[in-house]
């Protein structure tokens, strides 16, 4: 995370430098507690904490919906990975989980691999462009916090972008985006109805017993 | 401000950039703080008053005043106990954790024109995402308090705030479309004028929408007749049941300040936010009245910011009055209202005001005439196009009605 900060800028640590540094580095700590803590419960809170300073990065370039679609989704997710984990260690048998020492290498393995596919990207992107905001002092992100230069709907950009633009050819992600939904809805059903289904055998049962008795 | 203080003062920006900060966090602080604390005294007067007692009496003089304050004495002197099977770290992170989501979600919250913490275009939306990390605090809490009451609330508050995340989320899209911005200082500047221009009063679609929304938003709260997960006549104390002194006072500083958040989100989304029923500024300034500067804008945002925390104090005082009137429902209830009547409610009013907007029927703000405010002319919002003729919109304005999500957008692509 803080690559882009080493050697060249060095020279000029601003308030964002400094927020840059702090989110990426409160990334990393959580993201390698949640390794290496055993216990579920506790793995789902570093990993939410770890998504949050992440969506913290996210508001820091000025991204504000997907700062915020960070926290509803990934977040929100693990609120329920986190359900399931106290539901299940409240009784005990799972309370900590240990690692096998083969998945320790499978895992190291990919996370290698995706370590050397993203490093060498981070690098060729490059610095930022100069905004007109830094020469004064100010900060890119306060530069686009302050009121002067209009700050630009990220969310329109993103809505247009998945909807297509009226006028122009460009089609937009609106039938995939509809079968995404449709899918979603339709295991939702399936999961309903089966749980469902589970539970009028039960009370089946239990009328026959009452009727029996 | 900070732009004086740099130019004028010639001092270093970064630094005059983390005071200003520290300057708007501790206001907010102050808002949670000492609004709990004025919030706890009002709640034991109303409970007092509805069971025809007359609540406290003695401290601090004739009505009572400096009870919270007693007991926030009380409770610092208390001893921090923990229990012996608790998970140590979680049991101490819990009540930060609800506290800091409640604290988090007032960033973005504005309390007048141009007074807000940070001003994102997206307010609304993180408002609602950092107000429901809140159950986190009250889930770890459960977990590690080690004790069967703790986790059987944290269950169920867990079941209850996912569920009713559904429909608050609908009922929050319907002001922001009618808008086309999800940004609340422009929603509640485009309510200004008479109050029919609140968007309660838009259509009878709105009217009712905002009772589900304050329904939902009373049981992501966690209030009566919601307040399944502390439930104190069957679960002890839920939750909280074994957390003393600050760490339990933390989550009753979370508690309020979501209730005094979620009453003022509803203040901006339904009832005009910081804009009085009439019109009084623009009586006053005239045609100037979205313009102002200087003392005149201080002025003003006062006055907008009395009506908005009277009307988010009265929002609040409902749910006292509420809470101390209804009993609480069992948790299939709790969930039955919120999968067959607040969601498919929520639902219909989502299409019927679509609907409303599409066959360009005439909306609440045509009823008295209003004065021209530039606040209201947004570029790009739907009050931009001249409503008040009555006629069928402009076909480029049907775009974007295929998608629900696309909603929001739908004004932008007109401006």
């Amino acid at each position: 995370m803080g690559n882009r900060n080493g050697g060249r800028w060095m020279g000029e640590i601003n308030g964002h430098t400094v927020l840059f540094l702090f989110f990426g580095i409160l990334t990393c700590l959580f993201s390698l507690a949640v390794v290496f803590s055993a216990n579920v419960v506790r793995m789902a809170f570093y990993l939410i904490l770890a998504l949050a300073a992440t969506s913290g990065l996210h508001f820091l370039a000025g991204a504000d919906f997907v700062g915020t679609m960070q926290l509803v989704l990934y977040v929100g997710g693990t609120l329920v990975l986190l359900v399931f984990g106290v539901m299940l260690t409240a009784q005990n048998p799972f309370i900590s989980l240990r690692t096998a020492g083969g998945d320790w290498i499978v895992a190291a393995l990919v996370g290698g691999i995706l370590l050397v596919i993203l490093v060498p990207v981070a690098f060729q992107i490059g610095l930022p462009p100069q905004d007109a905001g830094d020469i004064e002092g100010l900060t890119q992100r306060e530069a686009v916090a302050s009121s002067e230069p209009v700050s630009v709907p990220t969310a329109t950009r993103i809505g247009l972008g998945l909807l297509g633009v009226p006028g122009d050819d460009v089609s937009g992600y609106l039938l995939p985006f509809e079968i995404i939904s449709i899918h979603l809805l339709v295991v939702l059903v399936g999961a309903a109805y089966l749980a469902r289904a589970k539970r009028k055998v039960v009370v089946r049962q239990e009328s026959q017993n009452i009727a029996g008795s | 401000m900070s732009q004086y203080l740099i130019s004028h003062w010639g001092w270093y920006p970064p630094l005059v950039y983390t005071l200003m900060a520290m300057l708007a966090a501790s206001l907010v602080l102050l808002v949670i703080a000492g609004g709990s604390v004025v919030f706890i005294w009002m709640e034991r007067k109303v409970a007092g008053r509805i069971q025809d007692r007359l609540g406290p009496t003695r401290v601090g003089g004739k009505f009572g005043w400096l009870q919270t304050i007693a007991d926030g004495i009380k409770l610092l002197s208390k001893e921090d106990l923990r229990p012996e099977g608790a998970d140590a770290m979680l049991f101490r992170i819990a009540p930060y954790v609800a506290f800091c989501a409640s604290y988090g979600s007032f960033i973005a919250l504005p309390f007048a024109t141009g007074w807000v913490g940070l001003d994102i275009n997206v307010a609304v939306f993180f408002v609602v995402a950092v107000l429901g990390l809140e159950v986190f605090g009250v889930i770890l809490a459960g977990y590690a308090s080690a004790s069967k009451w703790s986790l059987f609330g944290a269950m169920r508050e867990a079941a209850q705030v996912i569920s009713y995340e559904v429909p608050l989320g609908l009922c929050i899209v319907i002001p922001v479309m009618i808008a086309g911005t999800m940004d609340l200082t422009k929603i509640g500047n485009l309510q200004s004028g008479w109050f029919t221009n609140w968007y309660l009063f838009h259509d009878p679609f709105t009217f009712i929408t905002f009772f589900v929304y304050y329904t939902c938003a009373l049981a992501s709260v966690n209030r009566a007749p919601f307040d399944l997960a502390e439930a104190e006549s069957e679960l002890v104390a839920g939750f909280h049941t074994e957390y003393s002194g600050l760490r339990w006072s933390f989550f009753f500083m979370a508690e309020y300040g979501s209730m005094f958040l979620v009453s003022a989100l509803g203040s901006i989304l339904f009832l005009g936010g910081w804009n009085g029923p009439v019109p009084v500024a623009a009586w006053i300034f005239g045609e100037h009245a979205s313009q102002l500067s200087g003392f005149a804008f201080v002025l003003a945002n006062v006055l907008g910011l009395m009506a908005f925390i009277l009307k988010a104090v009265l929002g609040v005082t409902v749910m006292m009055w509420i809470r101390w009137t209804l009993p609480r429902l069992r948790i299939d209830q709790v969930i039955t209202t919120c999968w067959k009547y607040c969601t498919p409610i929520a639902a219909v009013m989502f299409v019927g005001v679509i609907s409303w907007q599409l066959m360009g029927l005439p909306n609440g703000g045509d009823v008295l005439p209003h004065h021209e405010q530039g606040s209201r002319r947004l570029p790009g919002s739907l009050r931009e196009r001249p409503f008040e003729t009555g006629d069928a919109l402009p076909s480029a304005n049907s775009v974007g009605f295929e998608s629900e999500h696309g909603e929001q957008e739908r004004g932008q692509v007109d401006g």
